[in-house]
């Protein structure tokens, strides 16, 4: 139950490893700039919703209009973003921190 | 057989079948792993549904069906926000959280940081954040009671407030993390099943024809004389009327919606419930679905209480809209099933709002009373001296007080407008705990002082706001409406409170030298590759 614990230099050893910076490198740069971007795509919804109602209430079909459809297309995204981080995990991060925890699991009994 | 007696016997089976679990669960649950973390035993899948039915609150539920019947667009503004956080916590927190921590919010900052100032200032937002959340929603519980049973009596009131907090702290106490998850897994397929069923029955009395659904909705609930209002936003948020401030007040909202989840002490729980980070993912992508298709589902009942309902009825029953589902329900089921239909209906939606709100007060009181017992009392009181075993005995005390402080204060703010509080929530949530929870896990520099800071200052900044804003004081809606002390023109602070958290937690952090390499290293490593993470308890 409790944690093993690893002696420190371990630690600072995995972390200056070329691998263990192309894990980082690869979670970092997929989720920090995704982050970015759904942000401000959900803000600028927010903000057409308070500065654009003109614009949003312009009619597609029927009475289904442009604010609805945005609204929608908000569930789409994010829908999206989680399927894609899911593969993006499983295919670039997943193989990496395995070996890279098996590794420092067997240096340390 | 009347609507209110079925109803009563439906909820009474929910009671009995979850008190049932308690049981089971309160001998499942022998160490501190297992009443913190259910044993970090359940699947993923089993995860992702306790995280819709810890999250979907009776406010969601009926709180944005009414506020949708009632103001039309405005209140799916409201769900996408719940909704798009969802990706914060699963792209930021979620696993990494999962590798590094262990039972509470607080181990990821007290692992690289000095324990005793982080943990209490880590455990008193936990507590703050909970119990706001807890009144919002036992008070809402008790005004829904009175309108599905017809108690209208502050006795009643009162009375059901204590029977909703009595069987939470049965839960939590008994239960532990393991009973508590199983009866949020129960209250999340009844609701889904409930507003699914609801929402074909309506979807089918329009030919699945959806704008013609939102235009019988303009028709009979929009404003007389301009019902195209109703389909674009405005009628509620940051109305015309309102002028800038208003829709600077939305901006703040969707801020604090969007960031706050990441940062609610009773969801971030949740994550340390599964074997491995892996899990993590899989149960915040399973709860990503459940609640994004939740939120469709009560657009459709909200736009069809305002179809077929009508905003007449819907006020004369509650001002609010709370009713606007309950209502829908029995309206639907009359037309298509006959009057036995409807009162089935309404009985099967009302028993579920109920369990709705003792899944998530639960998990509430569970949040609460195990960052008191495992932060404040184990690691400040006791300086890790604690055993495991009194740890635990701490906890479920500690469950029943705050369950016990949790019902009084709800007694006494029973006729109070206190929806208020779950926004005030998230916005500490995102302005105190997120800045702590992203700094530490990805700034290498970051340090107990910063950590400190972006507590105490994204809490106190939001709390101070709130009070001299609109909603305490100084307008025909607020607490006391009497007085008049407000400077702050919103109601919503996040726009203010969550830039100055994370700037707390940044100058906190450089005024202080403390810096530790090789801890940093630690974290960066194991939340990244799950080296040394808690292991799953084997029965």
């Amino acid at each position: 139950m409790t944690t093993r614990e690893h002696d420190a230099s371990v630690y600072e050893e995995v972390q200056q490893s070329s691998e263990f910076q192309e894990l980082k490198r690869r979670f970092r740069r997929w989720t920090f700039p995704m982050t970015v971007a759904f942000l401000a795509w959900y803000l600028l919804y927010v903000v057409l919703s308070g500065w654009a109602r003109d614009f949003m209430g312009i009619k597609l079909i029927g009475d289904i209009n442009v604010g609805l459809v945005l609204g929608l297309l908000q569930f789409v995204s994010t829908f999206w973003i989680a399927w894609a981080y899911s593969r993006h995990a499983d295919k670039k991060l997943d193989p990496i921190a395995d070996k890279l925890r098996h590794e420092v699991e067997e240096k340390t009994p | 057989m009347s609507s209110t007696t079925l109803s009563t016997i439906l909820f009474l089976a929910f009671v009995a079948a979850t008190l049932g679990i308690t049981v089971w669960a309160s001998r499942q649950t022998k160490t501190a792993a297992d009443y913190y973390a259910g044993g970090r035993s359940f699947s993923g899948v089993q995860n992702g549904l306790a995280i819709g039915g810890d999250y979907m609150s009776a406010a969601s539920f009926l709180g944005i069906a009414g506020i949708i019947a009632l103001s039309g667009y405005d209140g799916f503004l409201y769900s996408i926000g719940f909704l798009v956080a969802w990706l914060v916590a699963l792209l930021l927190v979620a696993e990494l959280m999962r590798n590094s921590g262990k039972f509470t919010m607080a181990d990821v900052l007290a692992f690289r940081m000095s324990p005793r100032p982080v943990r209490t200032a880590a455990g008193t937002s936990t507590i703050v954040v909970s119990i706001f959340y807890l009144l919002a929603q036992m008070v809402g519980a008790g005004a829904l009671v009175g309108l599905l049973l017809g108690v209208t009596s502050p006795a009643g009131k009162a009375w059901t407030i204590i029977a909703v907090g009595a069987l939470m702290i049965v839960y939590v106490v008994f239960g532990g993390m393991k009973g508590t998850t199983w009866v949020q897994i129960v209250k999340a397929v009844l609701l889904m099943t409930g507003a699914g069923l609801v929402t074909v029955l309506v979807l089918a009395q329009f030919g699945f024809n959806l704008s013609a659904l939102l235009g019988q909705a303009a028709a009979t609930s929009g404003p007389a004389g301009n019902p195209g209002q109703y389909l674009i936003p405005g009628l509620k948020y940051g109305t015309e009327a309102q002028g800038l401030a208003g829709k600077i007040d939305l901006i703040s909202l969707g801020l604090a919606l969007v960031l706050g989840t990441a940062g609610l002490p009773h969801i971030l729980i949740r994550f340390y419930t599964v074997p491995t980070a892996k899990d993590a993912r899989k149960s915040v992508i399973w709860g990503i679905g459940i609640i994004g298709t939740f939120y469709l589902l009560t657009l459709v009942l909200g736009f069809g209480a305002g179809a077929i309902v009508g905003r007449e009825e819907i006020v004369a029953q509650d001002p609010g809209g709370n009713t606007a589902a309950p209502l829908l329900a029995l309206r639907i089921g009359e037309e298509i099933f006959g009057s036995v239909g409807g009162t089935v209906l309404l009985a099967f939606i009302g028993a579920v709002a109920f369990a709705t709100i003792l899944a998530v007060v639960a998990g509430l009181t569970l949040a609460s009373s195990s960052s008191f017992a495992h932060d404040l009392y184990a690691h400040v009181f006791r300086r890790g001296q604690a055993s495991e075993r009194q740890e635990v005995v701490v906890a479920r005390i500690s469950a029943l007080v705050i369950g016990a402080i949790a019902i009084g204060l709800s007694i006494l703010a029973q006729s109070q407008n206190v929806a208020f509080l779950v926004a005030l929530a998230f916005a500490v949530a995102a302005s105190g705990n997120l800045p702590a929870i992203l700094y530490s896990l990805f700034w290498r520099r970051f340090n107990t002082s910063g950590a400190v800071s972006a507590i105490y200052g994204g809490l106190l900044s939001a709390l101070l706001l709130v009070v001299f804003s609109p909603v305490v004081s100084g307008s025909a809606t607020s607490l006391f409406k009497d007085l008049d002390f407000a400077w702050f023109p919103l109601s919503n602070p996040g726009i203010v409170s969550i830039p100055f958290g994370f700037l707390c937690g940044y100058l906190g952090t450089i005024m202080s030298k403390e810096y530790n390499a090789a801890k940093y290293a630690e974290i960066e490593v194991r939340s990244l590759t799950g080296v040394g993470a808690e292991k799953a308890a084997k029965h």
